[in-house]
């Protein structure tokens, strides 16, 4: 189970890979959508601890354009916008697939909607 | 009281490969129960549980703060326990994230004090440091126990993060026996890193003298202890 709000949380942690290394870009993804129960209040509170121009970027990769360039003031989202924000965060599931570093190219595949991040001894920071 | 997660789904064939729920499983679930009312009005958005095993806990834990409250984040380091904690999840209607990581190297970057519960049931047995760094390296279920030098040799790599994973309000629940020195531990995470600690339930298992530590930051709201 791979969502957008795990996506957001990953970064490379490859040896030697400390900047530009966020967020892993997605490759040949099998997406599915599943609907969540919906919680504004939990969407709200969550919020601060998103990249949001990576989440952005990312949707629009995957074809969802309903989120604003713009991450809204707290205190001002719209209904339309946290609805928007729950599908693109917790309903799109990437369950096979790749996430590749944008610095150091190393790929972490994802497999039965596990993202495998495990690195080898010589490629551990 | 809230029942155990339902694990029907597992079987002896999983229990080869991932670390049966046990009494030290059990007295976390125990403290987290004892702790539900601080936990609940904490308002937690982000729980990370590292090695997971069967997801019994954050199944538990989602149980008490309820699923759509906040993301329940798990790492292991061993795939069958990922996949375990995923079935788990879905068992028990609590939507479980596992991440096949070592501790969480692929999330430290990002949880810079975002983190607002963190568990951790680590390998706590006292064994050799070859035999931990096997267990750890075969990715399989003696990673679950054999821990090394005084039991934290696995323990003693995350205790360094938790200070900066921590939300300001953030709590973190630790299961460590007497042999790990529960004194030193103490002691080092609040004169390296200003978390204060308290046991929340200990408990005699056969050999075993378990401990559950909670851990937060100093400037922590003191009526948080107070109401425990």
């Amino acid at each position: 189970m791979v969502r957008l709000i795990t996506h957001n949380l990953l970064a490379c942690h490859a040896k030697g890979c400390t900047t530009n290394n966020f967020p892993l870009a997605f490759r040949d993804v099998q997406l599915e959508n599943r609907e969540a129960e919906y919680n504004p209040e939990f969407l709200k509170g969550f919020m601060p601890k998103i990249e949001w121009n990576a989440l952005v970027s990312t949707a629009r990769e995957l074809g969802d354009v309903s989120l604003p360039a713009e991450c809204p003031e707290p205190g001002t989202e719209t209904d339309e916008f946290l609805h928007a924000l729950h599908h693109v965060l917790m309903e799109i599931h990437v369950e096979e697939g790749s996430m590749v570093c944008p610095n150091c190219q190393h790929v972490y595949r994802i497999s039965n909607g596990i993202p495998n991040m495990l690195l080898a001894e010589h490629e551990i920071k | 009281m809230l029942p155990t997660p339902d694990l029907s789904h597992l079987t002896q064939k999983d229990y080869e490969h991932v670390y049966e729920p046990a009494e030290d499983t059990f007295i976390l679930l125990d403290a987290l129960e004892k702790d539900a009312g601080v936990l609940q009005e904490l308002k937690p958005r982000l729980c990370l549980e590292v090695g997971s095993g069967s997801g019994c806990v954050s199944a538990f834990l989602g149980k008490i703060l309820g699923k759509a409250d906040a993301l329940y984040l798990c790492t292991d380091i061993n795939l069958h326990a990922t996949q375990s904690t995923l079935k788990t999840g879905e068992q028990n209607d609590v939507p479980l994230n596992p991440v096949l990581a070592s501790l969480t190297r692929p999330l430290t970057a990002r949880l810079h004090h975002a983190v607002d519960i963190l568990i951790f049931n680590p390998p706590y047995v006292p064994t050799t440091t070859i035999e931990a760094v096997g267990a750890q390296a075969g990715r399989d279920i003696q990673g679950s126990w054999a821990g090394g030098n005084d039991g934290m040799q696995v323990t003693n790599e995350l205790l360094e993060s938790v200070e900066s994973l921590l939300s300001p309000q953030g709590l973190f629940y630790l299961v460590a026996v007497k042999q790990n020195n529960i004194p030193k531990i103490s002691h080092h995470m609040l004169e390296r890193y200003g978390l204060i600690s308290e046991v929340v339930l200990q408990r005699r298992a056969g050999r075993e003298h378990l401990h559950i530590l909670k851990f937060m930051h100093l400037w922590h709201d003191s009526h948080l202890l107070r109401v425990v």
